[in-house]
C-alpha cells in the first residue's frame, strides 16, 4: 500500500509565490523516504498541506488511501509530525503536552500515560517530565516533539529537520531511535539538511528544487549516479612539482596536500605509483565530501561551498 | 474519528484550558474579585447610600447582578480570546490543527473554557457580593440559564476576535473599545428609564443591556426591559457567532496559509 500518494500538488501563496509546481509524489509503506532540497524549495510547503496546516491551491494527496479533501479526519489520525520550529506550549510541564496530543487524538488516558511513559524513557525525556518545557535543551525540545508525535502511534511519521542544531551524539541516538520505529512498521518521511543523515538512513529520496520534484528514486539508483568522486591525499613530503597530477585531474591544496577528481572507474593505484616513484608517501586517503552532497549540488545547480550556495538557492527561490 | 474519540479529545481540551486558569490563577482568578470588591465599596457602600433606592431595591442590591454579569462577560470573552491567540501566537495551536479533532470539538472545547472562567469568578463575585447585602434570587432558572447563555455567547465572541488577532494589541482593541462602553452603558449601574427617551430607545440597541437586566430580573424580580426579548437576542447572537466561528475555522482563517 502507498503511504503517501501527492498528485499535481500545487500552491500558489496570496503574495503570488508559486511554492509548489504541480508536484507528483509517492511513498511505499513502510519506506524510509528523505525529502530533500535547499531553503524555500518547498519541502515544508508539501509537508504543510500533508498536515493540513497550509491550504493547496490544486492537486490530490491521499494518506493510506485517504483523501484529505473527502477523508480528512482519517487522514490525519495516520499522521505524526516533528515539524521545524518548535510548536509546543513553553509553559507547560513535558508530560502534559504528550497527554493532551493523544487525547487529541482520542487516545484513552491510561493508555496515554503507559505510551508517554514508554516514549519519554526511550527518547531519555522520563527524569524531565515534571519540568517546564522552556526549561529543556535545544536537542531535549527536539526530542519531545519525536516523542509527542508518536504518542497516537502513527503509521506516517513526519520529520522536517528533526535534528537541526542536534549535538552529533543526540543525533546518532535519534537515528538510531528512527531506525527501530521504521524496523517495526511506521513509514517514515524525513527532510534534512543533512545529506550524511538522508544517506544513513533512508532507502528512498526525492529532491525538491523550486516547486518541483527534480528526482525522486532509491538511495542506491541516486548514489550509483555519482560517477567522480573526490579524494585528498595527504603527503608526509611537500609536492614540490605538482605537474604529475595533471594526468589525473588533480590540483594542490596545500604544501603537503592534494585533491584528485576520479572517475569511479579509475583505480587509486596508479596515482600511488606515481606519487612513489617521485618518493612522496601518502599518509592518509579519505573522500572530500559526502557523495549524496555532491549530487545533490549538481542536481539543485550550487557549485559554491554548501552552505553560502543553500543560502544563495533560498534566495532565488524566495 | 468516533464519538468515543470526540470525547476524549474534547475532555482533554476542556481540561487544559482548566489547568491553564488554575496554573495562572493569580491573573485569572484574583483581579476580578479585587475590583469588585472595589466596586462594592465605592459604588454600593459609599455613594450608594447617598443614592437612596432604585427599581425598589437599594443602590447596592441593584448594582449588584449587573457587577456579577460585568464578570462574566469580560472573562469569558478574556479567556477565550487570550487563550487561542495565545496558543496562535506560540504556534502550539498546530497540535490541534494537525490533530483529527473536528472544528465543532475545538470550538466547544474553548467555549466551556471561557465559560469555567466566567461562571467561577460569577461565583467568586457573587460570594464576595453576599458580605456587602442580602441577595435573595427570584427565578434561579432565569438567573442561572441567562449566566450560562451569557457565558457561551462572550466566549464565542472572544473566540471571533482571536481568530482575526495578529498581535498582542488586537486582543485588547475589542475589549477596550467596544466590550467596556456596551457593558458600562448597559444598566449595571443605573435604570434605563432614568435616561431621557431618546437615550433610552438609543439604549435598547445594546444587547449588553438585555443580558443584564434578564439577570437582573432573575435575581431581584426587576427589568427595564421584557425577558423573552433578551432570551430571544442572547439566543441570536449565540447561533450567529457560533456560525462565524465555525466557518473561520473551516477555512482556516489566520490559522492556515
Amino acid at each position: 500500500m502507498t503511504a503517501l500518494s501527492i498528485r499535481n500538488l500545487t500552491k500558489v501563496y496570496a503574495n503570488g509565490f508559486q511554492a509548489l509546481k504541480g508536484i507528483d509524489l509517492d511513498v511505499a509503506e513502510g519506506g524510509f523516504y528523505a525529502l530533500l532540497g535547499p531553503n524555500g524549495a518547498g519541502k515544508s510547503t508539501t509537508i504543510g498541506i500533508v498536515t493540513s496546516l497550509v491550504n493547496k491551491t490544486a492537486g490530490s494527496v491521499k494518506v493510506f488511501g485517504h483523501d484529505i479533501d473527502q477523508e480528512l479526519e482519517q487522514a490525519k489520525a495516520c499522521i505524526g509530525l516533528v515539524p521545524q520550529e518548535l510548536n509546543f506550549n513553553q509553559f507547560e510541564e513535558v508530560l502534559p503536552i504528550i497527554l493532551n496530543q493523544a487525547g487529541y487524538y482520542g487516545v484513552p488516558r491510561k493508555i496515554a500515560l503507559e505510551r508517554a511513559e514508554f516514549y519519554l524513557r526511550k527518547l531519555d525525556l522520563w527524569d524531565q517530565r515534571e519540568l517546564m518545557s522552556q526549561r529543556l535543551s535545544g536537542g531535549m525540545k527536539r526530542r519531545l516533539m519525536i516523542a509527542r508525535a508518536l504518542v497516537h502511534e502513527p503509521r506516517l511519521l513526519i520529520l522536517d529537520e528533526p535534528t537541526a542544531g542536534v549535538d552529533l551524539e543526540i543525533r546518532r541516538s535519534m537515528w538510531k531511535f528512527l531506525r527501530e520505529i521504521n524496523a517495526q512498521g511506521t513509514t517514515i518521511i524525513l527532510t534534512t539538511h543533512y545529506l550524511e543523515e538522508a544517506e544513513t538512513l533512508c532507502r528512498n529520496v526525492g529532491i525538491i528544487n523550486n516547486g518541483e520534484i527534480i528526482k525522486n528514486t532509491d538511495m542506491k539508483t541516486l548514489l550509483s549516479e555519482l560517477d567522480v568522486e573526490t579524494f585528498v591525499l595527504m603527503l608526509r613530503q611537500p609536492l614540490q612539482d605538482n605537474s604529475i597530477l595533471s594526468p589525473f585531474n588533480g590540483r594542490q591544496t596545500d604544501e603537503n596536500t592534494i585533491e584528485l577528481d576520479l572517475p569511479r572507474s579509475e583505480s587509486l593505484n596508479r596515482i600511488f605509483q606515481q606519487l612513489s616513484a617521485n618518493n612522496l608517501e601518502v599518509v592518509s586517503v579519505r573522500t572530500r565530501e559526502n557523495p549524496l552532497e555532491a549530487l545533490f549540488m549538481g542536481l539543485v545547480g550550487i557549485e559554491e561551498t554548501p552552505l553560502a550556495a543553500l543560502s544563495e538557492a533560498a534566495g532565488a527561490a524566495r | 474519528m468516533k464519538l468515543a474519540s470526540y470525547r476524549v479529545a474534547f475532555h482533554t481540551l476542556v481540561h487544559k484550558e482548566i489547568m491553564r486558569i488554575m496554573r495562572i490563577w493569580v491573573q485569572t482568578l484574583v483581579p476580578p474579585a479585587i475590583t469588585m470588591t472595589l466596586y462594592f465599596v465605592i459604588f454600593g457602600n459609599l455613594i450608594g447610600s447617598r443614592i437612596g433606592q432604585m427599581g425598589g431595591h437599594s443602590y447596592m442590591e441593584y448594582i449588584v447582578p449587573g457587577l456579577i454579569m460585568l464578570s462574566v462577560i469580560t472573562n469569558a470573552y478574556a479567556n477565550v480570546v487570550t487563550s487561542f491567540f495565545g496558543a496562535k501566537f506560540g504556534k502550539h495551536i498546530e497540535e490541534l490543527l494537525i490533530s483529527p479533532v473536528p472544528n465543532w470539538v475545538i470550538l466547544w472545547g474553548y467555549v466551556l473554557g471561557g465559560m469555567a472562567r466566567s461562571l467561577a469568578i460569577g461565583v467568586i463575585v457573587t460570594i464576595i457580593s453576599l458580605f456587602f447585602t442580602r441577595l435573595q434570587v427570584q427565578h434561579w432558572g432565569i438567573t442561572i440559564s441567562v449566566l450560562i447563555l451569557t457565558s457561551i455567547l462572550f466566549s464565542l465572541a472572544g473566540f471571533v476576535n482571536a481568530v482575526f488577532a495578529q498581535k498582542f494589541d488586537d486582543i485588547s482593541i475589542v475589549p477596550t473599545f467596544v466590550l467596556t462602553p456596551l457593558t458600562y452603558l448597559g444598566g449595571i449601574f443605573y435604570s434605563v428609564q432614568l435616561l431621557p427617551e431618546f437615550w433610552q430607545k438609543v439604549s435598547m440597541l445594546n444587547p449588553i443591556l438585555h443580558m443584564v437586566n434578564a439577570f437582573r430580573y432573575g435575581i431581584l424580580g426587576v427589568s427595564d426591559i421584557p425577558i423573552a426579548t433578551a432570551y430571544s437576542i442572547i439566543c441570536i447572537f449565540i447561533v450567529l457567532f457560533y456560525c462565524i466561528c465555525l466557518r473561520l475555522l473551516q477555512r482556516g482563517v489566520g490559522l492556515r496559509t
